[in-house]
């Protein structure tokens, strides 16, 4: 059911409960209230407000920007909520904008639709929802429509959130993973698996003391910058879940070509290197949520750092390796050590180790 | 990062190479066959393939990869009675993380915990005495697995649990020595391996004496090696000088962490929890007399084996998987007939393929590059 639809009488509820129950899912007056109160006057735009089933937006508007559409969704489940960097409406918010700014698009439209758990207190949800607009505000995209669901007890934990986004394509630029070419350059805009190491430390399973926050970041800004220098990069993505490493496989299997990056090249922070040694993980297959893999011709690597470099959120951007004819499909990191390795695909979830 | 940059200085790895060369190119003018040196733990394994160690060496030099990654040498019928333990009613069932996906006859503990069995992983044996002190309703099984590197750890949880009388906790103990293991290999007939890089962690625990068997009895050469790439390195190079000199001896590369006489304390806490069984089934291997061990009468209420029962019942490793040829290096993991074909990281027939210690699961993913070729064409023709 859409919030618009069930907010239609146009009357302002507040919202008194102080945790949810499942009444706030039944389309009465408790959820109405809850929609107005928590989401409404939160996002507060003129798409929401207008509180149709959809919200409707200006073709004209869009088609200045560019000439395709880009959409995408991400769901977000994360344990816990709260973490060092950032929580769970960050995330959605800078996840799905990511998403988009990864063909180049500038993103405009958001929704948001929440599965929440009965029992859930409102304020976590207040909190959450101050952290989107926020994170909306950040990267000038609005979140216009939306819904809520309310699940027993048990049937989901605490909070899901899933967004979809609209952006758009400037003319002109067509970003694929399919685009790289023998003698590219590789380039990452920061250190690498921050995010990862923040969730397993907050999730407190281990006695681990590092300071580490999420790295979460929109980065449309990021990559508007970077397309202002070269137009034509030719891969681009966010390395969230499976890290680089699997964005680097996904890169080399699409384009048929290898990729060999050097492990002395790879940004690492010395926390994070210490979480991994300890618990038997390899970073490069860390999640990150503020960090792209780049592929750019040769020629145009100097001028895309330079310019990631000026912007805050590509301050650490270097070079991490090159493309190559073969072996094709592979990624071959060459080790600090002086050996070399294979980069696969991860199997299933990274698992600790033994001893 | 201190500790750790030290043991990973290129510079330091050259110099090392350049004598590993020198002294390999010596040993092999009076010999035919490569030398063959055994890591005997899963963890100099996985140093070797993540630092791309064995492309560093010369062609007359193997690494040959031992039994020592507790995950790769558990039978299929223990992790068939770790999934009847999990499937009982009332029951949490804790484990490491690698030993979620070892397969069993009928399906891995990852398998069982999506069919709504309840499995949580846990990062020490206190971790399932806490989930048991948190759940007194609820019967909490700890998968006791590993050599004697986790052994005391396991010993030591028991004995908490007993001080602080949780009745509902209990171990499913799987914990096997690797002394009789090591035997077993240089007892097999096919073997010819010229030396070994000893065990580093269930050293600190056992230390080094008791490996004079290896060096006198069997005239093998040993190292106890670290699992930095420079441990690895300095301790192949001290076992090549052995071979070069002719002496059959048991070092000690891992000093800074392995003493001669191993930790006392875990020692005592082994010797007070466990003793031997008369015999234990690795996969692979097949049954080895005394590698493995059990809680004694003592502590038979913390024992789920004696708790609950379990069937126990014997699972013939598969026909196809040749296992027990790569662990005793007859084989290399790319020549099984399965590897890369019927057996993968995603669909593991033998649990070589399973922990990123197992021999065959390094190749796979990490492999020499001139191995990438041959993994490529057998995923295509998968």
């Amino acid at each position: 059911m859409n919030i618009s639809a069930l907010t239609g009488s146009r009357r302002a509820g507040k919202l008194n409960d102080t945790r949810i129950n499942m009444s706030h899912g039944s389309g009465g007056r408790a959820m109405r209230a809850l929609i107005q109160d928590v989401f409404v006057a939160a996002f507060d735009n003129p798409l929401l407000s207008a509180l149709e089933d959809q919200a409707q937006i200006s073709l004209a508007d869009l088609t200045r920007h560019g000439d395709r559409l880009a959409f995408t969704t991400d769901t977000y489940v994360v344990d816990p909520l709260f973490f060092p960097g950032g929580d769970i409406g960050t995330l959605a918010v800078a996840g799905t904008v990511n998403d988009l700014a990864m063909s180049g698009a500038r993103p405009f439209f958001l929704s948001c639709s929440v599965v929440l758990e009965e029992g859930l207190d409102v304020d976590v949800l207040r909190r959450v929802v101050a952290s989107m607009k926020r994170s909306a505000d950040q990267t000038r995209v609005a979140i216009v429509t939306g819904d809520t669901k309310v699940v027993e007890r048990g049937a989901a934990d605490k909070l899901f959130v899933n967004t979809a986004g609209i952006g758009v394509v400037p003319c002109g630029v067509a970003i694929s993973a399919g685009q790289a070419r023998p003698g590219d350059v590789v380039i990452v805009n920061g250190v690498l698996g921050d995010h990862g190491t923040a969730i397993l430390i907050a999730r407190n399973q281990l006695v681990l003391e590092a300071d580490v926050a999420s790295d979460c970041q929109p980065l449309d800004g990021l990559v508007a910058a970077m397309l202002a220098t070269c137009p034509a990069i030719h891969c681009l993505r966010d390395a969230t879940r499976g890290g680089v490493a699997t964005v680097l496989n996904e890169f080399a299997l699409a384009s048929n070509v290898g990729i060999r990056i050097r492990e002395d090249a790879l940004p690492l922070r010395e926390e994070v290197k210490g979480a991994c040694e300890i618990l038997g993980l390899d970073l490069l297959y860390l999640a990150n949520e503020g960090k792209l893999v780049a592929v750019v011709a040769a020629a145009d690597a100097d001028r895309v750092l330079a310019a990631m470099r000026a912007h805050p959120a590509g301050s650490g951007a270097v070079s991490i390796g090159e493309v190559t004819e073969c072996p094709v499909g592979t990624v071959v990191l060459h080790t600090a050590f002086g050996g070399e390795r294979i980069v696969d695909m991860l199997v299933g979830e990274q698992l600790p180790r033994i001893c | 990062m201190r500790y750790v940059d030290e043991f990973r200085d290129p510079a330091k790895a050259q110099a090392l190479l350049g004598e590993i060369r020198g002294l390999t190119a010596t040993i092999s003018r009076t010999r035919t066959q490569p030398l063959q040196i055994m890591e005997v733990c899963g963890g100099h394994t996985h140093s070797i393939f993540r630092y791309g160690i064995q492309q560093m060496l010369p062609d007359e030099l193997e690494f040959v990869h031992g039994p020592g990654c507790p995950v790769c040498v558990l039978p299929m019928g223990r992790v068939d009675d770790c999934v009847a333990l999990a499937e009982r009613p009332n029951v949490i069932f804790t484990t490491f993380g690698d030993a979620m996906r070892v397969p069993g006859s009928r399906k891995s503990l990852l398998k069982a915990k999506a069919d709504g069995v309840d499995v949580r992983m846990v990062y020490s044996p206190l971790d399932a005495l806490a989930i048991a002190s948190r759940h007194p309703e609820r019967e909490v099984i700890f998968f006791a697995l590993g050599f004697e590197t986790t052994m005391p750890s396991t010993a030591l949880t028991v004995i908490e649990a007993r001080r602080q009388g949780i009745q509902n906790f209990s171990v499913f103990c799987n914990h096997i020595t690797i002394v009789p293991t090591i035997k077993a290999i240089l007892d097999s007939p096919d073997l010819r391996l010229d030396g070994f890089l000893g065990p580093g962690h269930v050293s600190m625990v056992i230390g080094t004496a008791i490996y004079e068997f290896v060096a006198r009895h069997y005239r093998k050469p040993i190292t106890i090696a670290g699992f930095e790439p420079l441990d690895v390195l300095h301790a192949l190079w001290m076992v090549l000088k052995q071979i070069a000199e002719g002496r059959c001896e048991v070092e000690n590369q891992y000093g800074r962490v392995v003493p001669a006489k191993g930790n006392p304390r875990a020692l005592a806490a082994i010797n007070e929890v466990y003793e031997l069984r008369e015999f234990f089934e690795w996969r692979g291997l097949g049954s080895i007399d005394h590698s493995g061990v059990r809680l004694r009468e003592d502590y038979a209420a913390f024992d789920a084996e004696r708790k609950f029962g379990v069937p126990n019942v014997r699972i013939a490793d598969p026909k196809a998987c040749q296992c027990g040829e790569v662990l005793k290096g007859v084989i290399k993991p790319q020549q099984c007939k399965v590897f890369g074909t019927a057996c993968t990281p995603e669909m593991p027939l033998g649990s070589l393929m399973v922990s990123t210690e197992g021999a065959c699961a390094a190749y796979y993913h990490y492999g020499r590059i001139d191995i990438s070729r041959a993994v490529i064409d057998a995923r295509v023709g998968e």
